[in-house]
């Protein structure tokens, strides 16, 4: 798959508090979830973006709560996909199952500006940017996560053999 | 080559003969969680893939602890749909209303979780199960959902990180100062991908309530699940609870780990977590002149009756300053109930506390503790995180309940050793 879009630079430790707050869980409504992405980190978020931009975060990214509401979100959003020098375990695993592409990359969040352009090719493991044409690795996804992108998240994964 | 006893856990739950870190595993659940917020999620992806009946009626629990009293309509609508669904499928653990407590603390004192289980729940702290020697981690909703359907999940074997905690604590110092310098040590993703392993002589002294609650907060440190290997201190507190039968694992004496870690309890004082991150750790005695606006004693890290108990002696005759609201939240109906009957309940009403329903509401700032802009709170809870309590220019500090309780008397963060 091809991803192509402008960054938008986070911190190191992004929790899902910063992705998606607490106070709008009372709906699961994806287009609710999506009108407050990312509002406690940059209230301006989802008027700045356009679809198919990318999150790029630091360390850690989607730490704290289990909420699957954060991925909901930033899908909803028009995110292509999200960018991180690492992940927590539960954004991992919540991202695989429901479809929102994510990336590892320890390299790129010093070596590009916000707002760069850059593609994404996941079958080629690069990340290239526009004006520049330069180009990173990503970190191989595993193969049962792949297998899970190409099913269509877990629960059409399971259905396969269920 | 030995096991740890997350594997060992991990491992009996499949049908494979051995496993390795980092192996891909499908294992089968034995309680699969879920709450008001990330149940509805996993009833719709439920429904979505076609499920007409959940895999176990006594195996699914679904708890109303969030934002429950129903803050608002959206949430009333949120529950209706959960119990619906609950009475639909005919859950035996199903609780709202007076029946309620948080999840967390709810689990381990009415027996539904116990020693040797794998426990899933869409919810973070499902960690905390952990203190009784479970597996039990946290996953999302669409995890719930599968879990729920074929009775199974999928997991990567995790490396071990083992703690040895030696030494005689110190007055005051408690599980969650232990967990808080332990977290201050590695980080908020020291411990990413891993299991946390507590044990040596501190911990083979320290009580069911201090183990739930350092486990609870392995999380944000990353862990997959933290793990106290079941002891006399386990067997007493599970045995009149459970109504089925449970497996005490250990580690094997050559079982690997990636990192060993020694720590000298007695060195640790009173710990402090500043904002905004639950790492940013430092002593109470260095905690500097902070004023506060808000006590909160509660929550699934630290809302169990030992933890009112401490609250209660250190605010027994005394009144909180006047300008702090003091809040104390106990987790479960039963807590509450033996909290009246030991007259905690009085004290803490005498000293000026506002004593609220169990509810996960406060801490994750859904309703009941607010905090407004630019104002500040000590909480007996485990994130700190900007906004976690409300305003995004709030401050939340995380402490032990000595420290709540003595911070709530001073108006500022303080010491109870400071009141003697």
């Amino acid at each position: 798959m091809i991803y192509k879009g402008r960054v938008w630079k986070f911190r190191d430790n992004i929790d899902t508090d910063a992705i998606i707050p607490a106070r709008y869980l009372n709906t699961s409504d994806p287009k609710e979830l999506a009108a407050h992405c990312m509002e406690d980190s940059d209230p301006q978020f989802v008027n700045k973006i356009k679809t198919g931009d990318i999150i790029l975060g630091g360390e850690n990214f989607g730490c704290g709560s289990s909420r699957e509401h954060a991925p909901i979100a930033i899908k909803e959003a028009g995110i292509s996909c999200v960018i991180a020098k690492s992940f927590a375990r539960i954004f991992y695993r919540n991202a695989f199952n429901m479809g929102l592409p994510i990336f590892e990359s320890a390299e790129l969040w010093a070596a590009i500006k916000e707002g760069e352009e850059i593609t994404v090719d996941s079958s080629a493991g690069t990340i290239t940017t526009t004006t520049e044409g330069r180009t990173f690795r990503i970190n191989p996804i595993p193969p049962f996560m792949e297998q899970l992108i190409a099913d269509g998240g877990l629960m059409k994964h399971i259905a396969k053999k269920w | 080559m030995g096991y740890t006893i997350t594997e060992k856990i991990l491992m009996t739950h499949t049908d494979l003969k051995e496993i390795q870190t980092g192996q891909l595993i499908n294992a089968r659940v034995d309680i699969a969680l879920g709450n008001d917020i990330t149940a509805p999620i996993a009833i719709k992806e439920f429904r979505k893939a076609g499920g007409k009946k959940i895999f176990d009626q006594n195996k699914v629990v679904l708890v109303l602890d969030h934002f429950t009293p129903n803050k608002d309509i959206n949430s009333a609508m949120q529950c209706k749909f959960v119990r619906e669904f609950a009475l639909e499928q005919k859950v035996t653990h199903f609780y709202e209303g007076g029946n309620v407590g948080i999840e967390h603390a709810l689990l381990p004192e009415q027996g539904i979780v116990l020693p040797g289980d794998l426990v899933i729940g869409a919810d973070s702290h499902t960690c905390t199960y952990g203190g009784l020697g479970a597996f039990a981690t946290g996953v999302g909703s669409t995890d719930l959902a599968a879990a729920m359907l074929t009775s199974e999940l999928w997991f990567k074997v995790p490396q071990s990180m083992k703690f040895i905690i030696s030494g005689n604590l110190q007055k005051w110092v408690c599980g969650k100062d232990l967990i808080l310098y332990i977290i201050s040590r590695i980080g908020v993703d020291g411990a990413l991908y891993k299991a946390m392993e507590f044990t040596g002589e501190t911990i083979s002294k320290l009580p069911m309530a201090d183990r739930l609650s350092m486990a609870n907060m392995v999380i944000e440190a990353g862990a997959k699940n933290g793990i106290f290997p079941p002891d006399a201190i386990t067997k007493e507190y599970v045995e009149k609870k459970a109504k089925r039968k449970y497996t005490f694992y250990s580690s094997d004496a050559d079982a690997v780990y990636s990192d060993v870690i020694e720590i000298d309890g007695s060195k640790i004082e009173p710990q402090v977590a500043f904002p905004h991150l639950p790492s940013n750790v430092r002593g109470v005695s260095a905690a500097g002149n902070v004023k506060i606006d808000q006590s909160l004693i509660g929550s699934c890290t630290n809302g169990r009756i030992e933890d009112l108990r401490i609250a209660a002696q250190i605010l027994r005759g005394k009144k909180a300053a006047a300008e702090v609201r003091l809040i104390v939240v106990p987790a479960t109906p039963a807590i509450y109930k033996q909290a009246l009957q030991e007259g905690l309940l009085e004290i803490f009403m005498d000293s000026g506390a506002i004593i609220s329903p169990p509810s996960c509401g406060a801490c994750l700032g859904g309703h009941m503790g607010i905090l407004a802009a630019g104002e500040r709170a000590i909480a007996t809870t485990n994130r700190n995180f900007v906004g976690r309590m409300g305003h995004p220019q709030s401050e939340v500090y995380l402490a032990s309940p000595a420290v709540a309780a003595a911070s709530a008397i001073l108006g500022r963060i303080a010491s109870p050793a400071e009141l003697a």
